[in-house]
């Protein structure tokens, strides 16, 4: 690699660019943090694409291998990357050498709007820091909140911190615990930072007699009023009580790494490598929750910007190529690109005609309802509104209609066990909008708790798996268990459904087994 | 300058061949992708290692899509989201070609798993250098680097195919697939300063097999070598009763009958390198297969008189392998032993079967001089 790639900052002619395009963003409305942009060559695109776009990660094989992904489609032309940004105040953006101008100015304004949803989405306050680089606790963050994501240089101590652990106990043992961590990496709890679950009371250490309380009688009754049998059963009963009641959690955790940071006998080191893979799955999280929107919303803009303000018209043939080929839908994909942006364009559009509420809804006459407009010019204002306030699946939920579904041919997809493919199994909304809604779901992860951390009075960890009609994956799941066991350092058990049969997963470390579940 | 994820690059392919963290080989898998090299369709092999987690069957899960279709159609591949970034390879159907791994990483692995050590070279070190020249056009690159005229000339090309060309309007707008970029093409400016000169007897004894089991055997020879000098020469010479030099093709090839007098191959790479390759500035690794059947004990003496005064001090090795024939007495591994067991220079090998041509490398080039 040439040495005068090393600086990457952009050329004089694009920060002139980067100025108009600040400039225009501003005028329509967007509010971003300020926007850095460098200048990259492919191969250094590469590198910081493969670190999930930043330059100073904890090293780890897998970026080798997503780099090694990504290098050899670039270098047999199948694609590149345009741009990158990253959720950051200030907000850090690639440009990759040698694009032409007019890709360039596309990237751009794609950026602006990026950073725009950035600073505004809910889901993104989540990664807000405080001023000693920690998660801010958002509930107790007081009025004169001022957001600050300096996650590059929180991700460097990340890195910096792994290294050091490497450093005393070599790269093989922390890259297995590494390895394992990552296996548990979607057990996170997407709301936590939202509202706080009940608090966990502390459990007293010596419990008091259980005492049973007795009828009131004369001494030599009392054999017959309070039978000795009678009074045992009582005391059983009222022990087993206490019993559940002493579970621990007392409710389901959905937080299982924050569960296990804080009882699983880890040692030091281990819970430092755990704490890092569990703050960096949290800061990415929002961005799965988020993408359909938040490239939409991108797009929307770049859309918007280039074709009114920003493109020559020398340029616009071009632009029209390359933006056809991020929109392309070919092979019966969805595009979450195309998706979003016709979404925003549908919402628009709705709500500067005035196609929302009550008399709309209940109108039946299909000849009225084509014609309708209210001339309400609201669009522009209710788009930001939902790219501050929504998620992909309230979203989708929201504003996924019957007629855009059928304007874009959206069909559900499932597997046909007769013909050993998969088949388009419908194109009815309500199967499809549901299809699409249960794949955005908790990002497509199923959702598991812990439930009790002395299953069967042993240590044992229990977790359960709120079953909603798809199956685990049966080897995967029992490798994320070995992985369970590791950190937990006893036998690991799951609660769930198989063929449709209550199932409790067992791993010891040693053995997986799996027997049918009696009562629940 | 190197960047910062070769460190975990390489991590990577350690795991993918095996070497390290044998608890993840369940969970490799081979994908690939189909790209172009030239107008060959290659398949491009990318590893890939899931690391797994809870999830959901994937048979159960199935997903959303957008397009045409009947309920009941197939639906390619698994349901996931694309990211409408990049196109694939276009036109299937045509043969695809496997690139796997490059010959620098086989002479890796090579030299790992024989745990050959790295050759110190002599002479005026290896220069070589490469230079990058645009000489090369390609249908993928930036925009800066568009060849407008063959562009146009596709362009040109597909309107009048397609019929759209109108030449009362000759105008032509050039669609992404008729652009054409430079490229580069690498020359290495030849600074090779490693020979290999092979030798191979061809007489009637020699049968496929044991020629097939030399191809082989110098097949990572060479590997090894490229590896370790940039820029390596090779030479062939195949003798029966007289030697000449032939192209490798030839060499690998061809059956003679006659009989066997082994110092006339000597003899002509004694000449080879006194008149081409000046020992000071040269590495020279003659490598002789023979089934070891020579003529006589006369011309046995002679090859070690020519070997004593004339090739030892000019080369960094001599290497002999005896490959196993039904025919021959295989005298000749004993009677180099008998005068040079002691001397580090020449290394002998038996070559029993295929089986054995690993060990018989390791022999080879194990010394690493």
């Amino acid at each position: 690699m040439p040495q005068f790639a090393r600086k990457t900052g952009i050329p004089r002619y694009l920060r002139k660019w980067q100025a108009t395009v600040e400039k225009v963003a501003r005028g329509y409305g967007l509010d971003f943090f300020p926007v850095v942009f460098e200048m990259l060559t492919y191969d250094q695109m590469n590198e910081v694409a493969a670190y999930g776009g930043f330059p100073t990660r904890y090293p780890h094989w897998r970026f080798g291998m997503d780099y090694e992904r990504l290098s050899k489609s670039y270098e047999y032309g199948l694609s590149k990357i345009y741009e990158m940004v990253i959720n950051n105040n200030p907000s850090f953006a690639y440009l990759l050498e040698g694009n032409s101008l007019t890709d360039q100015k596309m990237v751009m304004c794609h950026v602006y709007g990026h950073v725009d949803f950035f600073k505004h989405n809910f889901a993104f306050r989540s990664t807000d820091l405080d001023k000693r680089g920690r998660i801010v606790d958002l509930d107790s963050a007081g009025a004169d909140y001022k957001p600050n994501r300096k996650w590059v240089d929180k991700m460097a101590n990340h890195g910096a911190a792994v290294r050091r652990v490497i450093d005393r106990r070599g790269i093989e043992a922390v890259e297995q615990l590494i390895d394992h961590c990552l296996s548990l990496e979607n057990l996170i709890d997407p709301w936590s930072r939202f509202f706080v679950r009940d608090a966990q009371e502390p459990i007293s250490e010596e419990p008091s007699e259980i005492e049973v309380p007795r009828l009131r009688a004369k001494e030599y009754m009392d054999s017959f009023i309070n039978p000795e049998e009678y009074i045992a059963q009582q005391k059983e009963r009222l022990e087993k009580a206490r019993e559940a009641q002493r579970k621990f959690p007392a409710n389901s955790e959905r937080d299982v790494l924050r569960f296990l940071l804080e009882h699983a006998p880890l040692e030091k080191w281990e819970r430092r490598v755990l704490a890092v893979i569990r703050e960096e799955a949290y800061y990415f999280y929002p961005q799965m929750q988020t993408k359909i929107m938040n490239e939409g919303w991108a797009s929307y803009w770049h859309s918007k910007m280039m074709t009114q303000d920003v493109c020559d018209w020398s340029e616009i043939i071009e632009y029209a190529d390359n933006n056809a080929g991020v929109m392309s839908t070919s092979g019966g994909r969805l595009n979450p690109y195309k998706l979003g942006v016709e979404l925003y364009r549908s919402v628009e559009e709705r709500w500067n005609r005035g196609q929302f509420g009550r008399e709309w809804e209940q109108c039946n006459d299909l000849d009225e309802k084509s014609h309708w407009d209210r001339r309400l010019g609201l669009g522009r204002q209710k788009i930001f509104e939902v790219r501050s306030l929504y998620n992909d699946v309230t979203f989708i939920d929201e504003f996924l209609t019957p007629d855009f579904a059928a304007e874009h041919k959206l069909f559900s997809i499932d597997w046909s066990s007769r013909h050993e493919r998969y088949e388009i199994s419908s194109r009815e909304f309500v199967k499809v909008k549901q299809k699409l809604l249960s794949q955005l779901t908790n990002a497509g992860n199923p959702v598991i708790t812990v439930e009790d951390a002395n299953h069967e009075n042993r240590g044992e960890l229990l977790l359960g798996h709120a079953h909603e009609g798809v199956d685990l994956r049966d080897d995967y799941a029992r490798h994320a268990m070995a992985a369970l066991v590791r950190l937990w350092k006893r036998p690991v058990c799951l609660l769930t459904v198989l063929d449709d049969k209550k199932t409790m997963l067992r791993h010891d470390g040693k053995e997986f087994t799996s027997s049918e579940a009696g009562e629940g | 300058m190197s960047l910062k994820i070769d460190q975990d690059h390489t991590r990577f392919r350690n795991i993918v061949r095996g070497k390290i963290r044998e608890n993840l080989r369940d969970y490799i898998s081979q994908g690939e992708m189909i790209g172009r090299k030239g107008n060959d369709q290659v398949s491009i092999p990318i590893p890939h290692i899931d690391i797994p987690r809870f999830t959901f069957g994937s048979k159960g899960q199935g997903g959303v899509g957008q397009g045409d279709g009947e309920v009941g159609d197939a639906v390619g591949g698994e349901p996931e989201q694309g990211d409408g970034q990049g196109e694939a390879g276009k036109d299937p159907g045509q043969h695809v070609l496997e690139v796997d791994v490059s010959l620098d990483e086989l002479a890796e692995i090579l030299g790992e798993e024989l745990e050959l050590p790295a050759i110190e070279p002599k002479g005026q070190s290896q220069i070589s250098t490469a230079k990058e020249r645009y000489t090369g056009i390609r249908r993928v690159g930036p925009e800066s680097l568009k060849h407008f005229k063959r562009t146009y000339r596709e362009a040109l090309r597909r309107s009048i195919a397609s019929g759209t060309y109108d030449p009362k309007r000759p105008i032509i707008v050039p669609q992404k697939d008729d652009k054409r970029f430079r490229s580069w093409n690498v020359d290495n400016e030849p600074v090779a300063n490693a020979v290999i000169i092979y030798m191979m007897d061809v007489s009637g004894s020699m049968g496929d097999e044991q020629k097939e089991i030399v191809r082989i055997e110098s097949f990572w020879i060479d590997t090894w070598l490229q590896k370790q000098y940039r820029g390596v020469e090779s030479r062939y010479i195949i003798h029966d009763a007289v030697a000449r030099e032939v192209d490798r093709d030839t060499f690998f090839h061809t059956r003679e009958s006659g009989g066997t007098m082994i110092s006339s191959a000597y003899k002509l790479c004694a000449q080879m390198i006194v008149d081409e390759y000046p020992s000071e500035e040269w590495n020279i690794y003659p490598f002789h297969f023979s089934d070891g059947d020579n003529w006589s004990m006369d011309d046995t003496l002679q090859c070690v008189e020519l070997m004593k005064n004339q090739l030892l001090d000019r080369i960094n090795m001599f290497a002999y392998g005896q490959v196993e024939s039904p025919y021959g007495s295989g005298q000749f591994i004993k009677d180099l032993t008998e005068h040079f067991g002691e001397d580090p220079r020449v290394v002998t090998s038996e070559i029993r079967d295929k089986e054995a041509i690993m060990g018989s490398i390791k022999d080879f080039l194990g010394k690493g001089n």
